[in-house]
C-alpha cells in the first residue's frame, strides 16, 4: 500500500529528478523492542522507486554495533544521510534522523535528500561561511512531532 | 529542522539530529522538551520555536562547543 499519494509522488519524482549525486539513506534498525522500525522501513521504501539516485542501506543496530557507533547512533529507528561522491566512495553527511520520519518529519527527510543530492544551500554567503568557521565538534538535536 | 541540517552539511564538525520526541520521551524528558520545535546545542544552547536563518545561527553558534552527545 503506498502511503504516499500518487500526485505527491509525481512532485517527489520531478524533484528527485533534479539530484546530481546518488544519496545513500543508511537505516539503522532491529527486530525486537522497536515499535517504529517496521514503519519507517515503511516510509523509506517509497522512495527508491521515485528515483535510481536513491538507495536505502539497512544497518542491524545489534549485529552491526560498530556502524552504529561510528555513525553516532545510539537508538532506533535511526537514519544516517549519506552520498556517493564517486562510484562507491560514500561520504557521511552528519545529517541525522532519530524516529519514525512521518509527517513534517517526512519533508524534512525530502529536503535532506535533495540538498545532499546536489541541490544549492537555502545558507546566505554570510551565515555559510559563519559555518564554516565552527573549528570544535557541534552537535546540534532539534525535537520536532510528526504533526 | 532544514536549517541544522544545512549547518551539518556545510561543515564535517557539525552534526544535526532530527528527534522524534514522542518517540523517545527519555529525551524529551531530559532536555525539558514542553513544545516543538526546539533545539538543543552542544547540550548548552537552547533554541525554542522556528527563526528566522540569521537568528537561528546567531544563536547556534553562540557557546564555545564542548562536548559531542
Amino acid at each position: 500500500m503506498a502511503l504516499i499519494s500518487s500526485a505527491d509522488q509525481e512532485r517527489l519524482r520531478e524533484s528527485f529528478a533534479e539530484m546530481t549525486r546518488p544519496v545513500r539513506l543508511l537505516f539503522f534498525t532491529q527486530t525486537l523492542d522497536c515499535e517504529t522500525c517496521l514503519h519507517t522501513r515503511q516510509i523509506l521504501d517509497e522512495l527508491p522507486p521515485l528515483s535510481d539516485r536513491i538507495t536505502i542501506d539497512e544497518v542491524n543496530f545489534v549485529l552491526e554495533a560498530d556502524r552504529a557507533k561510528e555513525y553516532g547512533i545510539d537508538r532506533v529507528p535511526a537514519i544516517a544521510v549519506a552520498y556517493e561522491d564517486a562510484p562507491g566512495a560514500i561520504t557521511d553527511s552528519r545529517i541525522r534522523f532519530l524516529g519514525a520520519p512521518a509527517g513534517y518529519e517526512f519533508i524534512s527527510l525530502v529536503q535532506a535528500i535533495l540538498l545532499v543530492g546536489g541541490s544549492e544551500s537555502v545558507l546566505s554567503p554570510d551565515n555559510r561561511a559563519r559555518v564554516a568557521a565552527v573549528a570544535q565538534p557541534v552537535t546540534i538535536q532539534v525535537f520536532t512531532t510528526p504533526g | 529542522m532544514s536549517l541544522a541540517h544545512e549547518m551539518a552539511f556545510a561543515n564535517p564538525l557539525i552534526t544535526a539530529y532530527a528527534v522524534e520526541a514522542t518517540e523517545f520521551p527519555d529525551l524529551a524528558r531530559r532536555y525539558m522538551v514542553n513544545g516543538v520545535p526546539k533545539t538543543v546545542v552542544n547540550d548548552q544552547v537552547e533554541i525554542l520555536g522556528a527563526l528566522p536563518q540569521d537568528d537561528f545561527i546567531e544563536q547556534a553558534l553562540q557557546l564555545p562547543a564542548k562536548k559531542q552527545l
